[in-house]
């Protein structure tokens, strides 16, 4: 089992190509690998409770870990108690952690 | 230090016009706080993060001088990080791509940094525990 990390910084309202990260970090946990799925910058924007995250849910569904940047929340003013389910706050250090223990990363 | 680590980071973004600089900046500065070896390799439009020529300027609109003003200089950036590494007993060997760095007249850069291509790249993500790319939007 390998570890992945996918590091989400796009959101689905200004770019178009955000289903397919959301649809290999499905692929691989369905073949049991462990996926975390970190939204940064623009890409916490479907992180907050009430906005259309489709594919946010579908991700939670799958057991996929979901974090979202704290400070990438401050800067767009989501509150960390409203965040969608699924979705927990993280500092950005978790991604030096990952990537410390060898976790394999994808930036998109 | 038992789990000193040494990653590398890839960029490819210039200053002042995306998110993902900040970020990648960020992501250093928390690596350098924990004393990791850290590799930079500066590609494309990254290599103006150190450029050395980099200067403050006022703020005419909202009437402020070059001090009110406190305009960030990614270069300063750069040498605090190099700074702030060693501190903690890191280090951070930063690489800009010398292709690049000639077709944009990059060429000054501040200490620390040094020439090197995409082989420098090879070499640092092979040595390294982990390497992450921050891919600019295509």
């Amino acid at each position: 089992m390998a570890n992945y990390l996918f590091i989400e910084s796009r959101d689905p309202y200004g770019s178009n190509d955000t289903q397919f990260c959301c649809d290999l970090a499905k692929q691989l946990a369905q073949q049991g690998d462990a996926v975390t799925v970190f939204l940064v910058q623009n890409g916490v924007f479907p992180a907050r409770a009430g906005a259309r995250a489709d594919e946010l849910s579908a991700l939670a569904k799958a057991g996929i870990e979901i974090l979202a940047d704290e400070f990438s929340l401050r800067e767009r003013g989501i509150p960390t108690d409203r965040l969608t389910a699924g979705v927990k706050p993280a500092p950005l250090d978790v991604v030096i952690d990952r990537l410390a223990d060898g976790c394999k990363a994808i930036w998109h | 230090m038992a789990d000193k680590k040494t990653l590398t980071f890839a960029l490819m973004d210039p200053p002042y016009e995306n998110a993902r600089s900040t970020t990648a900046l960020r992501l250093i500065n928390i690596a350098a706080k924990r004393g990791y070896d850290i590799n930079v390799f500066a590609y494309e439009g990254s290599v103006f993060l150190a450029f050395a020529m980099q200067k403050p300027h006022p703020n005419a609109m909202h009437g402020r001088n070059v001090e009110e003003e406190n305009h960030v200089l990614t270069k300063e950036l750069v040498s605090s990080l190099m700074q702030e590494a060693m501190r903690n007993g890191g280090k951070i060997d930063w690489v800009n791509c010398g292709l690049c760095v000639d077709e944009r007249g990059a060429v000054e850069a501040v200490e620390g940094v040094r020439r090197g291509s995409p082989a420098d790249f090879l070499k640092m993500a092979a040595t390294s525990d982990n390497t992450l790319v921050i891919v600019t939007r295509g």
